[in-house]
């Protein structure tokens, strides 16, 4: 018995490590304040600051998912061969002008319609100036003044409380969305002591997204972008692939006392993905926190983040205070977008225009819509439907298996999140990696509603079809003989059996004390090696044990 | 008209148009600073002093010096900031139009319409081309230093320019 009380401990804290990054795995409250220890880090804390906290906030560049570049016909790919999606005005050679493309203004409208923003109907052009090899023409275009989309807010959640089950709702600020022209990529040859730049990426359209600093340390903001994720994604906007450059995120991050005013900022650069964002900003905070600890000042520069080591490093490239010199862009008239098919100027041609309210009318459902629905239709718990959302696939996953067996959903939810996602994530694969299909676990599941396997004997038929990829439920059950028992003649038999052997405890359960029945239980289950039907087990045995024999 | 004479005195790398336009810009900016609120915190800084000190028609040597980083032109002589002072004094001439209640133009097409065009790929297939317009191609990349180089400090470049052509 004592061992299975260790079992379930063990696995209870193999599932809490396995769900959550490791350097949060000891909090309880997203706190980025001194006084929480953190395993990771060796710093001492002192009880002289300890109410600095961290406050973040981010600048996020999504890449527009479309065909061909902000300003010019050249094609938009991934991985393709060095400077061959490039045009003369991608090159920036003289006498070529821009002409935007009418996909990423939509895309910037509905991505703005989607974050609860007001859409500027008319928004202007700008360049920002500035040398370096990968942006050929010295200046970048984007929309500093007037950006396409203001003052929206982006709602995001993340599971916290006690034990992290319960739905954390927040909200951050979105300050504006520009459109704005991406550069080309350098790629640094310190062997040669040369950079070589291809320009394929220069001119790509992007979005870029300013929050305001309204969220205080990593796991805030790991839990923003990926909803902010998920709402690209769904909206097709944006691929949203960080390891691929779709989505870059740079943090801005310092500490202050609340109700002080906000410290001196570092900007973090070279963060690749979600996790390692939180742990960027984690470590950064705690970095700063320190500094300010040991009378130092923070400086206002730039920040890498080296995933290696897990911490920031100071970049070398970047000169002080930059001086962008914006100027409006002479080339290019204001962008007008219209409300709706009223507010039309007669006889204008419909590719020339973007009416708000038909895309408006055209958005997809959103994430935090879904989560909606899957509580309501499958009657699941909020903590549930957002994990289903969150993980890549596993929404999908979970509704291929309901449409195949008769398992009520919270039943399955059970298996879903704690067997598939548990095995998951401990071999950090995702969704579409599992060895087993929503139609194999289906047929498990609805093996074990008939009665043809116990839930501890399902638990073992899953780890063994993890493990021997393609062999299904029933296969496992015949070659592991983990099929129970439901044979009337063969279990009444042995109960008999059991029962006759034990006259003290059918004493007992004859003089009222029930619990004994489990402890023949046992031993009925011993005799058969746990195969026994539980249910029809404990009938037989309290048959047996009701006064008057057999 | 001064723009002319500015590009026979400044080796401007081709852009001489745009040290007009910049200096055009600041004093534009400062017009803007007294009238409408401060939009942009960064842009503005730079007219800022330059707000207090043009008055007098003296243009700080460190403000030279940030211009000259900033777009990579160079005055050079005396000659040079002497007729970036008259560019300025020649934009100022705009304060003497009253505006007050009109909109700022800042694109003479600004009554046109945006052309939108169609998300089709269209060009980008000039690989060969391009490369063939660069020194240094290594690869199908183009070829750069290892990063920007830093502008030399002024002095050292009045002594590197001194025997140059222009």
């Amino acid at each position: 018995m004592a061992s299975c009380v260790a079992n379930e401990l063990l696995h209870k804290i193999k599932q809490l490590s396995i769900l959550l990054p490791i350097n949060v795995c000891l909090r309880r409250r997203c706190s980025t304040s001194s006084k929480q220890r953190d395993s990771q880090r060796h710093l001492t804390t002192k009880s002289s600051s300890e109410k600095l906290v961290g406050v973040v906030g981010l600048e996020i560049h999504a890449q527009i998912s479309s065909n061909s570049k902000l300003f010019s016909g050249s094609p938009v790919c991934f991985s393709a061969p060095p400077n061959s999606q490039v045009s003369f005005f991608d090159a920036s050679l003289p006498g070529t002008l821009p002409v935007l493309n009418r996909r990423c203004v939509e895309a910037a409208v509905m991505t703005g319609l989607a974050l609860n923003c007001t859409i500027n109907k008319k928004s202007l052009f700008d360049r920002k100036h500035y040398f370096y090899a990968d942006l050929p023409a010295g200046y970048q275009i984007t929309q500093q003044r007037r950006p396409v989309a203001v003052d929206g807010v982006l709602t995001y959640s993340f599971l916290g409380g006690k034990k992290r089950s319960q739905v954390v709702r927040k909200h951050v600020q979105i300050k504006q969305i520009q459109l704005e022209q991406d550069s080309g990529k350098s790629l640094h040859d310190d062997v040669h002591s040369q950079t070589l730049i291809d320009l394929n990426r220069a001119g790509v359209g992007l979005m870029e997204l300013v929050m305001e600093p309204d969220m205080s340390c990593g796991e805030e903001a790991a839990a923003a972008v990926r909803e902010l994720q998920l709402i690209l994604q769904a909206l097709g906007t944006c691929q949203g692939n960080m390891s691929e450059g779709q989505l870059r995120v740079d943090a801005n991050v310092s500490v202050h006392r609340p109700g002080e005013p906000l410290g001196v900022r570092t900007e973090v650069k070279n963060i690749n993905s979600i996790r390692y964002l939180a742990r960027a900003i984690d470590y950064e905070i705690q970095r700063q926190i320190g500094v300010m600890q040991r009378g130092g000042t923070v400086h206002n520069e730039t920040r890498a983040y080296d995933s290696k080591s897990g911490e920031t490093i100071p970049m070398r490239d970047k000169e002080g205070l930059q001086d962008y010199r914006f100027m409006p862009e002479p080339n290019l008239p204001p962008l007008i977008v219209f409300e709706d098919n009223a507010t039309l100027p007669p006889g204008v041609d419909s590719s020339q225009v973007v009416v708000v309210q038909k895309i408006k009318e055209g958005l997809p459902e959103l994430p935090s819509v879904k989560r909606e629905h899957l509580v309501q239709a499958y009657g699941i718990l909020p903590e549930h439907s957002f994990t289903l959302v969150n993980e890549e696939g596993l929404m999908e996953y979970f509704e291929e298996v309901m449409k195949a067996t008769r398992k009520e959903p919270r039943k399955v939810i059970g298996w879903v999140m704690n067997e598939l996602l548990g095995q998951l994530k401990q071999q950090d694969m995702s969704v579409s990696q599992s060895p087993i299909s929503p139609a194999a676990l289906a047929e498990l599941l609805e093996l074990q509603e008939t009665g043809r396997v116990s839930s501890s004997g399902a638990k073992q038929v899953f780890q063994v079809m993890w493990g021997s990829s393609g062999k299904t439920a029933e296969q496992v059950i015949q070659e592991q003989d983990l099929g129970l028992v439901s044979d009337a003649t063969q279990l009444h038999n042995i109960c008999q059996k059991v029962v006759d052997s034990h006259p003290t405890e059918v004493h007992a359960i004859r003089n009222g004390n029930a619990k004994v029945l489990n402890k023949l239980m046992g031993l009925v289950q011993r005799e058969l090696r746990g195969k026994a039907d539980p249910v029809l087990v404990m009938e037989i045995l309290k048959q047996k044990t009701r006064g008057g024999g057999c | 008209m001064s723009a002319f004479r500015l590009t026979g005195l400044c080796s401007c790398r081709g852009v001489s148009l745009k040290v007009i336009e910049s200096s055009c810009n600041l004093s534009r900016n400062r017009r803007g600073c007294l009238q409408r609120p401060l939009l942009n915190g960064t842009r503005l800084f730079s007219s800022h002093s330059l707000n207090s000190k043009v008055n007098l028609n003296i243009i700080p040597a460190d403000l030279v010096d940030k211009l000259e980083r900033l777009a990579l032109v160079d005055f050079r002589t005396k000659e040079g900031l002497a007729c970036l002072e008259k560019a300025i004094r020649f934009a100022d001439q705009l304060h003497l139009v009253d505006t007050s209640g009109v909109e700022p133009m800042d694109s003479v097409l600004e009554d046109r319409a945006l052309y939108l065009r169609n998300d089709t790929e269209t060009e980008g297939d000039s690989a060969e081309e391009l490369l063939k317009l660069a020194k240094n191609t290594v690869e199908e990349y183009f070829v750069a230093p290892p990063g920007n180089i830093p502008l030399p400090k002024r002095e050292e470049r009045t002594a590197m320019l001194k025997h140059s052509e222009f």
